[in-house]
């Protein structure tokens, strides 16, 4: 059943404000999603002001000099600090991204920051990706044959090896699944763009012989067919790949085979 | 601390996810659809009227020709259009078409502005 207002215990609170020194330059404010485990109260949301004179370009450094100069309690996930890991995906003014290749200067007014969207919060914008995994493993995202392996690496054409250009770029930092509306209400059962799409970059590999057997996994009408062509996920990814075309695609190997 | 107690993050379209029309437009689709139904309603007691005798056939027409029966008929005639344009979209999505961003951005505007258009133009001939 599709849910409109969260649950009691994730309703936000106010929280406190960090005020920036009295020599501040370029003070813009950050409103950040805090949630402790270990208090036992609801979220809330903290202000922290940030002066930007001393601040890199990025959100992500924003973050990082509120952690290290004015509260060493707000928790993150984040490594490359250059859209390669994924691992700083959180919900930035309304909309799903990495926070280490997301200016701070594209922002107007206060910037409000959330973990990503309708998922089980670990701590402030720590998301529990437990369950994204393990649809991923379930789509089995490995080569899989059946012919006895080649003296050499297994080859494949440069036409062939094309079609994977738009899908091996994906780092699964999961942007795309939990800005699907689908996806939050399906996501039990519905597999979401970014599972997807790495499920068609192993159906369309030419070196995979278990295409058939991979269609059969999709062929059900929560895993592949919750997809309603919203687009949310097309028009959010941070890496500006097509999950939604990939989607489609795979639909219409299922109406070709038949 | 079990997952149960988590909360769970904010989502809603609007104060949390910000709208935009690839959104607001799937929203609209399935609320247009949801809206047809009710006029399919709408029309079926039309003709059950007419079916029945004068009367009651007079009777629908008093409803229907209230303003408030015009105006429900003028949104469900632009139900119609757009469910029927943005219907075409799919189509060509269905065919894998259209998917870049800014294709799908410029179908979409097609899809408001020609049903804002047919619905006037169907308005305009159908006025008596």
């Amino acid at each position: 059943m599709a849910q409109f207002k969260l649950p009691a215990n994730s309703v936000i609170g106010k929280g406190k404000t960090y005020y920036a020194g009295a020599g501040a330059k370029n003070v813009k404010r950050f409103q950040i999603y805090r949630w402790d485990p270990d208090s036992g109260e609801n979220p809330r949301m903290d202000t922290y002001e940030v002066d930007l004179a001393t601040c890199g370009p990025m959100v992500l450094d924003a973050l990082l000099k509120i952690k290290n100069e004015v509260d060493p309690t707000l928790t993150f996930r984040r490594s490359c600090r250059e859209g390669v890991c994924g691992s700083c995906a959180m919900n930035i003014d309304g909309i799903n991204t990495l926070a280490c290749t997301y200016a701070i200067g594209d922002i107007k007014g206060e910037v409000k920051i959330y973990p990503l969207p309708h998922m089980s919060v670990v701590k402030d914008l720590v998301p529990d990706l437990t369950h994204f995994y393990a649809q991923y493993t379930s789509i089995k995202p490995w080569l899989q044959t059946i012919t006895p392996p080649p003296e050499r690496e297994r080859l494949q054409s440069e036409e062939d090896r094309a079609k994977l250009d738009g899908l091996y770029e994906c780092i699964l930092c999961a942007c795309c699944s939990t800005s699907c509306p689908s996806y939050w209400w399906n996501g039990e059962r519905y597999l979401g763009p970014s599972i997807l799409l790495q499920a068609y970059r192993w159906i369309v590999d030419s070196r995979d012989e278990f295409t058939g057997e991979r269609l059969d996994n999709l062929e059900d009408p929560f895993r592949l067919y919750r997809c309603h062509t919203i687009m949310n996920c097309t028009k959010t990814c941070p890496k500006s790949l097509n999950p939604a075309k990939a989607i489609a695609e795979i639909k219409k190997m299922m109406v070709e085979r038949r | 601390m079990s997952a149960k107690q988590r909360p769970l993050s904010p989502f809603m379209i609007g104060p949390y996810y910000k709208p935009q029309m690839t959104s607001i437009l799937s929203i609209t689709h399935r609320a247009t659809g949801a809206g047809l139904v009710v006029g399919t309603l709408l029309l079926v007691y039309w003709l059950a009227a007419a079916a029945q005798g004068p009367e009651a056939y007079e009777h629908a027409q008093k409803i229907l020709g209230s303003m408030l029966g015009q105006l429900f008929m003028f949104l469900w005639t632009w139900a119609l259009f757009y469910h029927l344009a943005n219907g075409i979209r799919h189509l060509f999505w269905d065919a894998g078409r259209g998917f870049e961003m800014k294709d799908a951005t410029k179908s979409g505007w097609w899809v408001v502005w020609s049903s804002i258009i047919l619905t006037f133009l169907c308005w305009l001939i159908a006025a008596p």
